[in-house]
């Protein structure tokens, strides 16, 4: 019942974008959007629709900075015994990374929930930290987790953020024309549509909330051209099957209670105003900045450089395709990333990298294949 | 990441909640975000509820884009 994945209906729209006569650009901010944009192959059924869509900075892992990746490097010199996803072990930080410092024997332990992070800190005596990255989709389980009473030996780095402000900082840099968006379907699940509201009426912009399956970004896809090629400024909302116009409130009202907005700087942007989760003051006992600020002073005074030709900046802002970095499949490849857009599977490198080579020869979609 | 993935809860005790993911694969998921009964779905996201789903929406997105796809285009 929550397969959509008919063929007709695909070429239906294929052929209704074609008609259009369109030449539109369109950014997303989700890389399980730009996954099914390539794995499928509907960003090369889409181009000669004259529809070129990037991936602008929608990637947790990748929108982490080097300094975040540097303070969770810290911790796990000092003894701490530092948790996260996987996809965050081997971005490179300025001393190495998370799986390269494992290696050297410091206590690195990748979790697919928060809640298995808690539970290794209630079997041991030392201090856990859990690296918390991720947008509005994930901080919920954070704050849940920080509501119900988590060991005292238990602490959160947070990097988590917020989606539209960035989407806010994308349009105002205006680097590239962004003619309409699409919006990020799982985000919206838990703030619902009406954020979108007030950035359609600043900037005049088209937004299409939508899901991950193929149907459902092509249907994103034609509803944004319809908006644009009538001059409408709309939020639209294709995923109705999950996002409703006032998101999950259980999930907000949690989020509210633990989180406060704060300015935060994203890897290829500056500072970006009210974009960061900050741990509330109520919930300092658990804030491993403020539990470990000794610890993390080794920070000052420390420069980061972007790896030398390393272009995800730009990936991340939406200016270019991963094969126009130079180092695309020749230096960088995921075996050994130089940047973290080709280590997280949600990175526009590593999907292109993956699927990209499918391009040729590829004629139609492959509807039915490409089970997550 | 912000990957989710929809299954069906066949226990609940609490805020804890058997899914089954439908490839034979349970797990237990924490459903203190959502109000959910035995036998519904929820996409989960990390280990946590984040919305249940029902068929009725899922009906509503094949109307829906049957609706916008029956639409003319304007020239
Ligand atoms: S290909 Fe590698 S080096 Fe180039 S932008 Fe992508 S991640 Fe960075």
């Amino acid at each position: 019942m929550f397969r959509f994945r008919d063929r007709t209906t695909a070429e239906r729209i294929i052929k209704k974008l074609r008609e259009m006569g369109l030449n539109i650009f369109l950014m997303h901010v989700c890389g399980t959007h730009q996954d099914t944009l390539v794995r499928y192959g509907l960003d090369c059924m889409l181009e000669p629709c004259g529809v070129k869509i990037r991936q602008g900075p929608g990637c947790p892992v990748c929108v982490t900075t080097p300094e975040e990746i540097e303070e969770a490097l810290i911790l796990a010199r000092k003894g701490k015994i530092i948790t996260t996803f996987g996809d965050m072990m081997k971005v490179p930080g300025e001393s190495g990374s998370l799986q390269s410092m494992r290696g050297k024997g410091h206590r690195i332990q990748v979790v697919y929930s928060i809640r298995d992070a808690v539970e290794l800190a209630r079997r041991v005596r030392e201090d856990v930290v859990f690296f918390a990255i991720g947008f509005e989709t994930t901080a919920p389980s954070t704050a849940a987790t920080l509501l119900s009473d988590p060991p005292s030996n238990f602490s959160i780095l947070s990097c988590h953020r917020y989606i539209p402000p960035a989407v806010k900082a994308l349009l105002e840099m205006g680097e590239t024309r962004i003619q309409g968006l699409i919006e990020p379907g799982h985000v919206s699940t838990v703030i619902g549509t009406r954020p979108y509201e007030e950035i359609a009426e600043r900037y005049r912009i088209p937004q299409v909330v939508a899901g991950f399956e193929p149907l459902d970004l092509l249907m994103g896809v034609y509803m944004l051209a319809q908006m644009i090629r009538k001059g409408e400024w709309r939020v639209a909302n294709e995923y109705v099957r999950s996002v409703k116009p006032e998101g999950n409130t259980k999930a907000l009202k949690v989020m509210d209670e633990v989180f406060e907005p704060t300015d935060v700087a994203w890897r290829g942007f500056p500072v970006i105003p009210g974009s960061g989760m900050k741990l509330r003051q109520r919930f300092e006992e658990y804030d491993a900045r403020t539990l470990f600020e000794d610890e993390l002073k080794e920070l000052r005074g420390m420069e980061f450089r972007t790896p030398s030709g390393c272009r995800c900046d730009e990936i991340l802002r939406g200016i270019i395709d991963p094969p126009e970095c130079p180092l695309f499949g020749r230096v960088c490849t995921p075996q050994s990333p130089v940047g973290p857009c080709m280590v997280s599977a949600e990175g526009s490198c590593s999907i292109e990298y993956k699927y990209g080579r499918r391009k040729i020869n590829r004629e139609s979609i492959q509807m039915g294949s490409g089970k997550r | 990441m912000c990957l989710a993935i929809p299954g069906r809860v066949v226990e609940k005790e609490g805020d804890v909640a058997r899914v089954d993911f439908g490839d034979g694969t349970l797990r237990e998921v924490d459903v203190s975000l959502v109000e959910v009964k035995v036998g519904e779905y929820v996409l989960v996201h990390a280990g946590f509820a984040i919305q249940v789903l029902d068929e009725e929406d899922a009906r509503e997105t094949l109307k829906l884009w049957e609706e916008i796809l029956s639409q003319e285009v304007t020239p």
